[in-house]
């Protein structure tokens, strides 16, 4: 028990730890290396002396708790028009498992003035026979960025709504608010919804600390000139002079506390919004009873946006040539995907995320397991959420450093480490409500048959929990493929996988080469997935207790 | 008021045969009727088509009408039929005061108005001072009658009933029916129950088995 915390904390926490302080006092002029041991408030006065900060500032805010807002507005609808279609939401899946690099990707080539959209629609409708000289990527208001952010999000929020659903007698809540008159849509989000809000609570701060956050998405949808904070400061770590780590920490601080400030507003906002309902509850309208159209139009919108991203990938990866106005490409020839070299970043991702899986994975049953044998709860809960609501930025550049410090140079092992810090939390998640909820019978049974523990470990719980482990392990994959700064930072330029090098090209003129990598990169999840729901159901064929053990 | 079901027959998803043979029945203001059967014959789904709850994929005929007008073809909220269930449903999120102002009707306008009417429905129902308890901290028999005031509070042109008192203590459950029965019958709502128990059915003005 003890020994299994301290690995915990050592291989998740210290690096987290590590990083966030080496940032910090970065920041704070703090560069030994460099000679520099004095500590002020420079690099702080220099960041916000920058031109255009306020104007990232203002963008990331914009788009960061934009994104969020309007994600979870859209999965109230949304999850009320598949909380009696069970079957329709399991077309969540694939969307959640597409990284986000490969979404923004595919989402760019549908939505910028020479995308597939405009090609479809030109020049029968539009009379464009050259691409119109329109703002799409790229706006300033980051609005583009904001729909790429809510294509991945609200799939999220939505399942994790469906989730905390399932555990509510929401048919009968449903009936009993129609038998006193109230329009669906009401009883859906008056007194269903707010009771599903607090199991949401945590999802939505992730959502929101990520939206403020992101870089790899922002790079390719967002405005470049000037970019978000978090952009600028993956900038200004890139620079050639060492000296502007100072500001670029001092930025990543700032970063920090803006999305503090923004977790504190949304709090605020909560209960304002919780007034406000109470209010509502109170007049008794029984509003106007209509389909679900926004439900319904949400699915549409969606569903197109994400068909259209996949489309354009697959018709760009395709493509020999293809002119502005055509709707579709000259030719479809596989010759690109024959003469590029895709293979390499596709198999150091799939390296990295076979070996990060199998790390989160043994460390997520040494603590269930060591939580078990105990009969106690490790109080660890920080090691999960730790990393996923630090900006990321924030502490892998920091990391970075410290890594070198300790020997650890630049490459492979740094980044498969960083990107265990990652992969780990969802592993975790994944893995814990299954585990726990494995009938405790099975073992007394078995302890009564003289197992001992090892055997009961190997005999009985693994065996029983095969359909929940290999879905904890896609999970794994997805979260491992869609790394991008896990990559670029720990691995400085050493490790090309193919998060990296698809947000290299993404702006670039090869696009070819760029949808053949994105493309990649959404594949390797997706055969994780499908490889978890079909290895526990050829394993387990002949066990009808046991199938369906994929969530 | 009245409650009229004519040749009334459902088929559960997937069968056949229909669940019982056609039912037709009028409920006159203020009458109670109990419909008895054995589990399993199809009496909560029954109540769950009189109200417009039914889940998807059962087929039914035969018709649904309040005072002469058919509401077969309305969705669930503009029949206003009430629906009292096994389990209260009170709504676990909310104060027992806002559960009964969330049914009240919205013809009762103001915020005062508003509020002397769910304190006035509480006192009926014997729970004065109770407006901002927590429903879980209520008794079965207080959230059994929290419930009917909730749904009187809403003007329903039909009352459900659907074994609500089967939860209850003996010696409360005769309590609570009588309470529950009397206030139908006060406000002259017609009112259709579902039961196994006899003494429900005794209490009832008429007695129907299902078959």
């Amino acid at each position: 028990m003890r020994l299994a915390g301290a690995i915990l904390t050592l291989v998740i926490g210290a690096p987290v730890l590590l990083g966030a302080a080496l940032t910090l006092a970065t920041g704070f002029g703090w560069q030994p290396g460099l000679g520099r041991v004095a500590l002020g408030w420079e690099g702080f006065a220099e960041a916000l002396a920058a031109p255009g900060i306020f104007t990232s500032l203002r963008l990331t805010l914009v788009t960061g708790l934009g994104a969020a807002l309007l994600s979870l507005a859209a999965s109230i609808p949304l999850a009320r028009w598949l909380v009696t279609r069970q079957s329709a939401s399991r077309w969540l899946t694939p969307l959640l498992a597409v990284p986000h690099a490969a979404l923004a990707i595919g989402l760019a080539f549908l939505i910028a003035p020479s995308g597939w959209a405009a090609r479809l629609i030109s020049p029968w409708a539009t009379g464009w026979d050259l691409p119109p000289q329109i703002v799409t990527l790229g706006d300033p208001w980051g609005l583009s960025l904001i729909l790429g952010l809510m294509l991945k999000e609200v799939p999220f929020l939505t399942l994790m709504t469906l989730v905390a659903a399932a555990q509510r007698p929401v048919a009968e809540q449903m009936a009993a608010g129609r038998a006193l008159g109230y329009a669906p849509g009401r009883v859906w989000a008056r007194i269903v919804w707010p009771q599903l809000y607090p199991a949401l609570r945590l999802p939505v701060l992730i959502v929101l600390a990520f939206s403020l956050s992101v870089v790899d998405m922002a790079l390719i949808l967002g405005p470049s000139n000037p970019p978000t904070l978090a952009v600028r400061i993956l900038r200004l770590y890139g620079a050639p002079d060492p000296a502007q780590a100072v500001p670029a920490s001092a930025l990543a601080v700032i970063l920090l506390a803006v999305m503090g400030a923004s977790a504190a507003l949304w709090m605020v906002g909560e209960r304002a919004v919780a007034r406000l309902g109470k209010a509502l509850i109170r007049n008794g309208h029984r509003g106007a009873s209509r389909r679900n159209w926004s439900g319904a139009g949400l699915i549409g919108a969606g569903g197109l946006l994400a068909i259209g991203s996949l489309g354009a990938l697959i018709l760009w990866s395709l493509a020999s040539f293809w002119r502005f106005p055509d709707s579709m490409p000259a030719d479809l020839t596989l010759k690109r995907w024959a003469s590029a070299d895709w293979t390499g970043p596709a198999l150091t991702s799939l390296t990295l995320a076979l070996i990060s899986t199998a790390l989160a994975l043994i460390l997520a049953m040494l603590w269930l397991e060591s939580e078990d044998r105990s009969g106690k709860r490790l109080p660890l809960g920080a090691l999960i959420v730790l990393p996923l609501l630090l900006p990321q930025i924030g502490f892998l550049q920091g990391l970075t450093t410290g890594f070198l410090w300790l020997g650890l140079p630049p490459g492979p092992v740094a980044v498969t480490w960083a990107e265990l810090l990652f992969v780990f939390p969802y592993v975790m998640i994944a893995l814990a409500g299954p585990w726990r909820a494995l009938d405790p019978v099975h073992l007394a049974s078995a302890a009564s048959l003289g197992a001992g523990p090892t055997r009961r470990l190997l005999r009985i719980k693994l065996p029983m929990l095969l359909g929940p482990i290999c879905a904890a392990a896609a999970i794994g994959v997805a979260v491992s493929v869609a790394q991008y700064l896990a990559v670029l930072l720990p691995g400085a330029g050493r490790v090309q996988a193919l998060a990296t090098e698809a947000v290299a090209l993404a702006s670039g003129a090869d696009r070819r080469l760029a949808a053949i990598l994105a493309l990649m990169q959404a594949a390797l999840p997706w055969v994780g997935f499908a490889l978890a729901l079909a290895v526990p159901a050829w394993w387990h064929r002949n066990r009808r207790g046991l199938r369906g053990g994929v969530a | 008021m009245s409650l009229e079901l004519i040749d009334l027959s459902l088929t559960a998803p997937g069968a056949s045969a229909p669940l019982f043979a056609p039912l037709s029945l009028v409920v006159s203001p203020g009458e109670t009727v109990c419909l008895m059967g054995p589990s399993g014959i199809g009496k909560s789904s029954l109540l769950a088509h009189i109200g417009g709850h039914l889940p998807r994929g059962f087929t039914a005929s035969g018709d649904v009408r309040l005072d002469g007008e058919s509401v077969t073809h309305l969705p669930a909220e503009k029949r206003g039929i009430g629906m009292l269930f096994q389990q209260a449903q009170l709504f676990p999120h909310l104060s027992v005061g806002d559960n009964l102002a969330f049914g009240l009707s919205a013809q009762v306008k103001g915020k005062v108005a508003r509020r002397a009417a769910v304190e006035a429905a509480l006192e009926q129902a014997g729970l004065a001072g109770m407006a901002d308890r927590d429903p879980a901290t209520l008794s079965g028999g207080q959230r059994t009658r929290a419930a009917l005031m909730r749904t009187l509070l809403a003007r329903p042109r039909a009352v459900l009933i659907d074994e609500p008192f089967a939860a209850l203590d003996a010696e409360l459950r005769a309590e609570i029916r009588s309470f529950t029965l009397q206030h139908l019958q006060a406000e002259r709502i017609p009112c259709l129950m579902v039961s196994h128990d006899p003494d429900d059915g005794a209490a009832a003005a008429r007695r129907i088995a299902l078959g």
